[in-house]
């Protein structure tokens, strides 16, 4: 059984008990534990489920590679799923459950799939899912949904807070082991700006637990020291529990800080996600060990050597009484001599290699441990809990030398340096057969916006595995750092270290190397998605030879550790399969970021009222006291109606729309784009601009104007207005203020940048109310002031001018065919106008509308919306609008593609109005059904329609569409398809329904 | 995320505060043009790995339209310039024949 242990423990506190719950159940372990090493000493060894297969699994890790050990942590609002319980540091009130089984982590009724597992090999969903084809949709999808998955997801809402925060630094160091400190040191004493992260809660790496000897005192202590020094440097920042997640383009570095996930009750932010631009970046980042592939590889008890280690020393936690270690290299006997020395049994070191020579093996032999040399394990025996393991020659196919009992068994077949931030961005690998591992091309590192390498790599990770080379490295790679990135200070003394004398590494892929089939299809090489030797090798044979299809094939390395532990023991594989050497078959890529991060934290704050910018008008405050039912209008929020108490939106907006048309209608109209165009050459440019001519315009007057991309769809509409003879004003949609104006830009200073003309958006300076009905004039007369009578004011033109008190432009233009003012007013008075308006206005039965009546309005009249009538592959003659492209003119955005064979086709769909013989309302985007079927088997279609009402003041449905060769077909019935099935008969109209003659507006 | 100098303001700018805004240097073809020269010109764009020269707008920022020469494999950034201009300053394709030397792009080398 797991245990803890009397007289180690170097991390936790056992003067302080920590209570939590794991599966309901009330455990205690220490502060300074992890999730894992608390369930460990309170020998809950089981711990998950395995993805597909269910089998039982254990912790194999101690750190971020952990592809086991995943738990559903908190409840309610704190609640996440695939939690490592190695990166989880213990609270008080912790609560964990475990994940993928049913009924019961003890009991799974999934389990039964390991009994299958002949009949599941790689791309067994591919082969056996295809037919017949509506199953899959129906029958095996929902099955296999519910059997598959890890964690489940969060079903409330995330209730703490999250931040980013943003740093410009010269030398950015991840990995806080000897490594990355002697790095920092370096850069820090040349007087860089320098970020020093570490993900653990801890720093040292794996100095701080094998204790080398590091400038004449025990590593930790140097560790100590060196803090020190860092943290007493103003130009030095350090963060602990905060990831190197990612690097990206031009030094960019994403870093990951857990604030309060080891103490939930402190008041700050839960993650932290800082945003680092880094001249140059040093990755210290260490070595991961790999697990050997043996048959029962995968059974809880089975454990990385170093991480058994670890839990011995830091946590004072033994996974087992009797542990047997297996290994390729000299590493692994510092676990057989600690836990020797802490009082356990190692009754074996099984090592495959035929011989070895060094100061450890002679230490472990010194203790009295047996050492096999050239034996390696059968098979792991065991169930949920490993009980003993065969022991065979490692040369041989597997008979079985010996059984020797154990409850533990400690693995490692070498250590591959963390490249993934070094990859990240394009740094490239090379193999390095001595020691049997992909490291770092320091030839061909990423490149930034100078072509020269931003990332170094230092220590472990750059393949330098002892102490006295790594330190030493560490220290090259910051001092250079930071001498590249400007600093000029001294870095002064590298610090120095020692090692005891190691024999070499001898790869091993699999054990024993001539496995018969029987183990190979137990033997694991991705434990927490069940990929075993035996199916990349199926992979092979089957032709799935590049290292990324096979992957994809057999699912090796897409588990949430993204193959942390099993791609190299996985390409071996492959590479041997396919005759070819490691370096041939390569590696997939690695992506960030290195371990999963929090979707919250990539958030930040922009969360509910801070998701995005909301643009208010100055009337928005008086709309929403006032029943307002808003829209989104790009990032403005327009009322769609003006709800009172009693109805329902649909009985507002009916009410909205035959007030307007019979008394008096207030709409706020100071979202309506405006820009201002100046300048000598302005009546040129927006003769450009325009499909029609604007220079000619006469002061005081407005024209309506159309706009077209260069591919001559329409892009905007609007009025313009002359106000002297170099300033016009031209109204843009509400949605298109920001992108009209941008468009002028381009145009101004990328092609006719000698054009003497400037544009100025004046959307917000300016509050815009268009009074609109029969009694429009009479409250603006009642206000008294300018003039606004027909003849002082006709249509189409404006004036400026007081009303009543206030400053105001007023536009006698009309989108409703009522008799109607545009009045601008400044931003500051626009509130004040409005209520002055409304108390006016109350004898003449005024009401404020919203978007929706202003829709239906103009829809009556047939006028045309951008975004509703176009949709970018719709040009002004689709619109029946010929009249507003310019003849005279030899030029205008647009122009030359309306001449093109497919705009200038005759036989293209056009504007008409759309009236049901039944008086209902079209589906809005319906269809209109033509005969036949075309090549897909669908029906042939004729039109659609583009704008679609209930009309109070028709008491119809009304509707306008584009129709194949629409115009010429007036008065014919076509059919429209329902959402649910059915057609609607439908005639095909003029598309003004409401006074057609313009009366209303000419008075 | 790349970061590219603006070179009316001055500033070292990130991607996000730019605007991607396309292939530079295009030739407009208005009315009297064929339609093979518009068709090319609405839509033949360059797509090549390595030297390229783009249209940006530093948008959250000055507002300004700038190009930028770029290696779009590498992505470094051999310079920036500004838009009123019909061709790549000398200095700057100098720079990328020290480092590119048969680079060709478009009428350019």
């Amino acid at each position: 059984m797991s245990t803890r242990l009397a007289n180690t423990g170097r991390l936790v506190n056992k003067n302080k008990a920590v209570s939590f719950t794991f599966n309901g159940k009330n455990l205690s372990g220490f502060d300074g534990d992890t999730l894992a090493s608390a369930l460990l000493a309170n020998d809950q060894m089981l711990m998950g489920r395995s993805f597909k297969y269910h089998r039982p699994r254990g912790v194999v890790a101690s750190g971020a590679e952990e592809p086991n050990a995943l738990v559903n942590l908190g409840t309610g609002p704190d609640f996440e799923p695939n939690q490592r319980v190695t990166t989880t540091e213990l609270y008080d009130g912790l609560s964990a459950t475990s994940q993928n089984h049913w009924p019961s982590l003890e009991f799974d009724v999934g389990a039964v799939n390991k009994h299958l597992s002949r009949f599941l090999p790689a791309g067994f969903y591919y082969k056996m899912f295809i037919h017949p084809r509506p199953f899959w949709k129906y029958v095996y999808e929902p099955i296999i949904r519910q059997s598959a998955g890890l964690g489940k997801a969060p079903k409330t809402r995330d209730d703490d807070a999250y931040e980013h925060f943003n740093i410009n630094v010269d030398v950015m160091v991840v990995g806080g082991g000897i490594a990355g400190l002697s790095a920092a040191l370096a850069a820090g004493r040349t007087g860089a700006r320098v970020l020093l992260v570490e993900q653990t809660a801890h720093w040292g790496g794996r100095a701080v637990v094998d204790q080398p000897t590091i400038d004449g005192t025990p590593a930790e202590d140097w560790v100590n020291t060196t803090l020190q020094a860092l943290e007493g440097m103003g130009n030095v920042t350090v963060r602990n529990r905060t990831q190197g997640s990612g690097v990206y383009d031009h030094g960019y570095v994403l870093a990951y800080e857990r604030i309060t996930d080891h103490a939930p009750d402190v008041d700050a932010p839960r993650h932290r996600l800082w945003r680092i631009r880094a001249k140059q970046i040093v990755t210290a980042t260490g070595a991961i060990e790999r697990p050997l592939s043996f048959a029962g590889n995968d059974i809880p008890g089975v454990t990385l050597a170093a991480a058994v280690r670890d839990y011995a020393v830091n946590w004072g936690v033994s996974m087992g009484d009797r542990t047997v270690v297996v290994t390729n290299n000299d590493d692994a006997y510092r676990t057989a001599i600690t836990l020797k020395k802490a009082g356990l049994d190692v009754p074996a070191i099984i090592d495959a290699r035929d011989g070895a020579m060094g100061d450890l093996i002679e230490e472990a032999r010194d203790l009295g441990i047996r050492i096999a040399f050239g034996k390696g394990i059968a098979k792991v025996k065991g169930n949920k809990r490993v009980t003993s393991v065969g022991i065979c020659a490692q040369a041989g196919e597997g008979a079985e030398l010996e059984e020797i009992a154990c409850d533990c068994v400690a693995m490692s077949g070498g250590w591959s340096p963390v490249v993934h931030l070094w990859s990240h961005c394009g740094g490239k690998l090379v193999w390095d057969d001595a020691q049997a591992m992909f490291r770092p091309d320091a030839e061909r590192p990423p490149l930034g916006a100078d072509g020269q390498g931003f990332v170094t790599t230092a220590g472990i990770a750059n393949g330098h595995l002892f102490t006295a080379e790594g330190i030493a490295d560490g220290f090259a790679a910051g001092r250079a750092a930071a001498k590249t990135a400007g600093a000029k200070g001294k870095a002064g003394d590298a610090p120095a270290g020692s090692d005891a004398a190691e024999g070499a590494i001898s790869p091993v892929w699999l054990m024993p190397q001539g496995a018969k089939q029987a183990l190979r299809s137990k033997a694991w090489l991705d434990f927490q998605n069940d990929v075993k030797v035996s199916d990349v090798q199926l992979a092979a044979q089957e032709g799935f030879e590049s290292v990324e299809h096979a992957k994809r094939y057999t699912t090796l390395g897409m588990a949430t550790d993204q193959g942390k532990l099993s791609n190299i023991n996985g390409l071996a594989i492959l590479s041997k399969s396919l005759n070819a050497d490691i370096p041939n078959v390569g590696t997939t890529t690695f992506r960030p970021p290195y371990t999963p991060i929090s979707m919250s934290s990539i958030a930040g704050p922009a969360k509910g009222d801070l998701f995005q910018p909301i643009r208010l008008t100055p009337i928005s405050d008086w709309s929403n006291a006032n029943g307002a039912d808003n829209e989104p209008v790009g990032q403005w929020r327009r009322p769609y109606a003006y709800v009172r108490d009693g109805e329902t939106v649909h009985d507002a907006v009916n009410r909205e729309v035959k007030n307007t048309r019979d008394n008096l209608g207030l709409l706020d109209a100071s979202t309506l784009g405006k820009l201002i165009v100046k300048g000598a050459d302005a009546g040129k440019f927006l003769d450009m601009m325009y499909t029609n001519m604007m220079s000619n315009l006469a002061v005081g007057k407005c024209r309506y104007g159309l706009m077209c991309t260069e591919n001559g769809f329409l892009s905007d509409d609007g009025v313009v207005a002359r106000i002297d003879d170099e300033t016009w004003l031209c109204h843009t949609t509400t949605g298109g203020a920001e992108r009209i104006h941008a468009w002028m830009e381009d145009w101004l200073q990328c092609e006719w940048w000698d054009w003497n003309v400037y544009v100025a958006n004046v959307t917000e300076q300016l509050a815009q109310i268009a009074v609109v009905g029969p009694n429009a004039r009479k409250v603006l007369e009642k206000l008294g002031g300018m003039d606004v009578s027909k003849e002082a004011l006709p249509f189409m033109q404006w004036r400026d001018g007081k009303i009543g008190d206030f400053d105001a432009r007023a536009y006698r233009i009309s989108f409703s065919g009522e008799l109607s003012y545009e009045i601008a007013v400044p931003a500051s008075q626009g509130r004040a106008f409005w209520d002055a308006l409304l108390d006016a206005g109350e004898e003449f039965g005024v009401m404020p509308y919203g978007t929706e009546c202003l829709h239906i309005l103009r829809a009556e009249k047939g006028f045309i919306m951008i975004g509703d009538e176009t949709d970018g592959t719709v040009i002004p003659q689709d619109l029946n609008l010929q009249w507003a492209l310019s003849k005279k003119k030899t030029d205008y955005l647009g122009k030359r593609a309306h001449s093109r064979s497919h705009m200038a086709d005759p036989n293209r769909w056009k504007l008409v109005g759309l009236e049901t013989l039944d008086g209902s309302v079209l589906p809005d985007g319906a269809y209109a059904i033509a005969e036949g079927d075309n090549a897909n088997g669908q029906r042939n279609v004729q039109g659609r329609v583009t704008s679609t009402y209930y009309s109070a003041n028709m008491d119809r449905g009304i509707a306008m569409g584009l129709v194949h060769n629409g115009p010429d077909r007036m008065g014919e019935v076509i059919e429209f398809n329902k959402v649910d099935g059915g057609t609607i008969k439908t005639k095909i109209v003029d598309q003004v329904f409401y006074d057609k003659d313009g009366e209303k507006q000419n008075v | 995320m790349l970061t590219l100098n603006c070179p009316y303001c001055g500033v070292d700018a990130d991607e996000t505060d730019l605007h991607g805004e396309g292939e530079a240097h295009l030739k407009r073809f208005g009315p009297n043009s064929t339609d093979d020269e518009f068709h090319d010109y609405l839509f033949q764009r360059q797509n090549p790995k390595g030297v390229h020269f783009e249209r940006w707008r530093h948008v959250y920022g000055c507002g300004k339209f700038f190009h930028a020469a770029r290696c779009t494999a590498t992505l470094e950034v051999f310079g920036t310039y500004l838009a009123q201009t019909l061709e790549p300053p000398q200095d700057i394709k100098d720079k990328i024949t020290a480092k590119r030397p048969s680079w060709t792009w478009g009428n350019f080398s």
